[in-house]
């Protein structure tokens, strides 16, 4: 574990910039899948349609693609940004399809009753989602909620090898290809890195899922 | 403009909700057949019938919680609105307390006869607060408010939601069978609550299976079969002497135990 252990400081550093490229990713698809439920729940038709044509193309639709789009396609439209907020982009786009299936198993386990006697007191459709049924939806889909961003965690080292720059993944490259240390103890030391944010992610789950868990 | 409007068509003795000609299918079932009810101010009118008859869906078509395929439903002088916020402002006027109570099950009891005049009317918090406290007293839950709402019984659990619908000083209450889910001896707290509302001057719809509730509290019966209404008339005159077949047969096996 040398190369580990000389190395620490380097480690850290990726280990704080997959961190920042996770929340980032975390807090975007979390936003992003829960309007794209709303639409898919909503009483208009357009919206209903949109929202499962997004999730059909986008979940159907392999990651390192819509990351090609990122890095080669859109530069070829003229937009530029680094890669470290394209990836983001991408993984927003595509982790986002997953929240929203999953919130979406969520709002349907609220019963109908929930929303309707929101409509019956005046709320509008978008008071009686976010007053009624979102808070309850999020409850019963914590756990497949944490399972598609542990999945997205996961995810961020493939947006890490078309060159984040500086995260987990490329210190792992640059100290077996640029300086040549062994694969077997470099790679070990960036899997830890990421277990310590995939594993602390599932203890915070199963904090979150207590506290939130409501009698009916 | 629409309060004066309103105001005008409102007049004194115009009834508060009027449906005509009212149709609805649920496929091929027709579940609503030609209704034609209007309800006067302050009037309490109880729908009684046997299952599948339609008269929950009755109530729910008078806020709009089911769609009508055929007529016209007006309130207080205006037609139903299409879905969208005109429709819930007309919502926020009409108080609906359901058979499985649906109280949110993510807030306080207080918090439950509060979220709507603060969302929908705007209210201060601290105003709604003090106004939801002096409804859940008056259906004697005032000192459970900071539960929620899985720790109260089932009856308690319906008068927070009778005091939910106050709330918003409704114009007319909907009452779609409020005791059928409740254990016996918790019907009477929910009913004499209900009493009181209706000798307060309350305008209610209620369906209900509770004939002691029909016999003291209502106005006027509506009894219905198959999607129709086949008798209506005083409780008095419905309960003694029904004209229709079928309204002496429903009676004869209700009231026979």
């Amino acid at each position: 574990m040398e190369p580990v252990i000389d190395n620490l400081d380097l480690y850290w550093s990726g280990f704080l910039t997959s961190l920042e490229f996770i929340v980032y990713s975390l807090v975007g698809s979390m936003l992003l899948g829960t309007l794209i439920a709303a639409f898919r729940v909503s009483p208009i038709a357009a919206l209903r349609s949109f929202g499962s044509a997004y999730v059909t193309v986008v979940r159907n639709c392999p990651l390192t693609i819509v990351l090609f789009f990122m890095a080669f396609g859109l530069p070829e439209l003229g937009i530029n940004y680094s890669f470290f907020t394209f990836g983001i982009v991408g993984l927003v786009i595509y982790t986002s399809a997953f929240v929203c299936e999953a919130l979406r198993s969520g709002i349907n386990a609220v019963p109908a009753g929930q929303a309707e006697a929101a409509r019956a007191i005046g709320l509008t459709f978008s008071q009686t989602m976010r007053e009624v049924v979102l808070p309850q939806a999020f409850r019963s889909a914590v756990p497949p909620l944490g399972s598609v961003q542990i999945a997205m965690f996961k995810n961020s080292a493939v947006a890490g090898a078309f060159g984040i720059g500086g995260d987990l993944y490329s210190v792992g490259r640059t100290l077996t290809s640029a300086r040549g240390f062994e694969y077997i103890p470099v790679l070990t030391g960036v899997a830890i890195g990421y277990l310590v944010i995939t594993l602390s992610a599932g203890a915070a789950l199963a904090v979150i899922e207590r506290k939130v868990a409501i009698a009916r | 403009m629409t309060q004066s409007d309103s105001g005008v068509s409102a007049a004194n003795g115009a009834p508060l909700v009027v449906l005509e000609h009212v149709d609805k299918w649920f496929g091929d079932l027709h579940v609503l057949q030609d209704i034609n009810l209007s309800v006067a101010r302050g009037e309490v009118v109880v729908v009684i019938g046997p299952s599948g008859s339609g008269k929950s869906t009755l109530c729910r078509t008078i806020n709009r919680l089911e769609t009508i395929d055929k007529g016209t439903i007006t309130l207080d002088g205006q037609p139903l609105p299409q879905e969208g916020k005109e429709l819930a402002r007309l919502r926020a006027e009409v108080g609906m307390v359901f058979q499985s109570f649906n109280l949110f099950a993510h807030k306080t009891i207080l918090e439950n006869v509060t979220l709507g005049p603060i969302k929908v009317r705007g209210q201060k918090k601290a105003e709604a607060e003090k106004r939801g406290l002096e409804l859940l007293d008056r259906v004697g839950i005032a000192h459970q408010s900071a539960k929620y709402p899985a720790q109260l019984s089932g009856g308690q659990q319906q008068r927070v939601a009778i005091a939910r619908a106050l709330a918003m000083d409704p114009k007319v209450m909907l009452f779609d069978e409020p005791t059928s889910a409740l254990d016996p001896e918790m019907i009477k707290e929910v009913l004499d609550v209900m009493v009181d509302l209706a000798r307060q001057g309350m305008t209610m719809v209620v369906v209900t299976h509770e004939m002691g509730f029909a016999r003291t509290a209502a106005d006027r019966v509506v009894f219905m079969a198959d999607g129709a209404i086949v008798e209506e008339g005083t409780p008095e005159e419905f309960f003694t002497n029904p004209r229709s077949e079928r309204a002496q047969d429903f009676l004869g096996k209700i009231l026979k135990h």
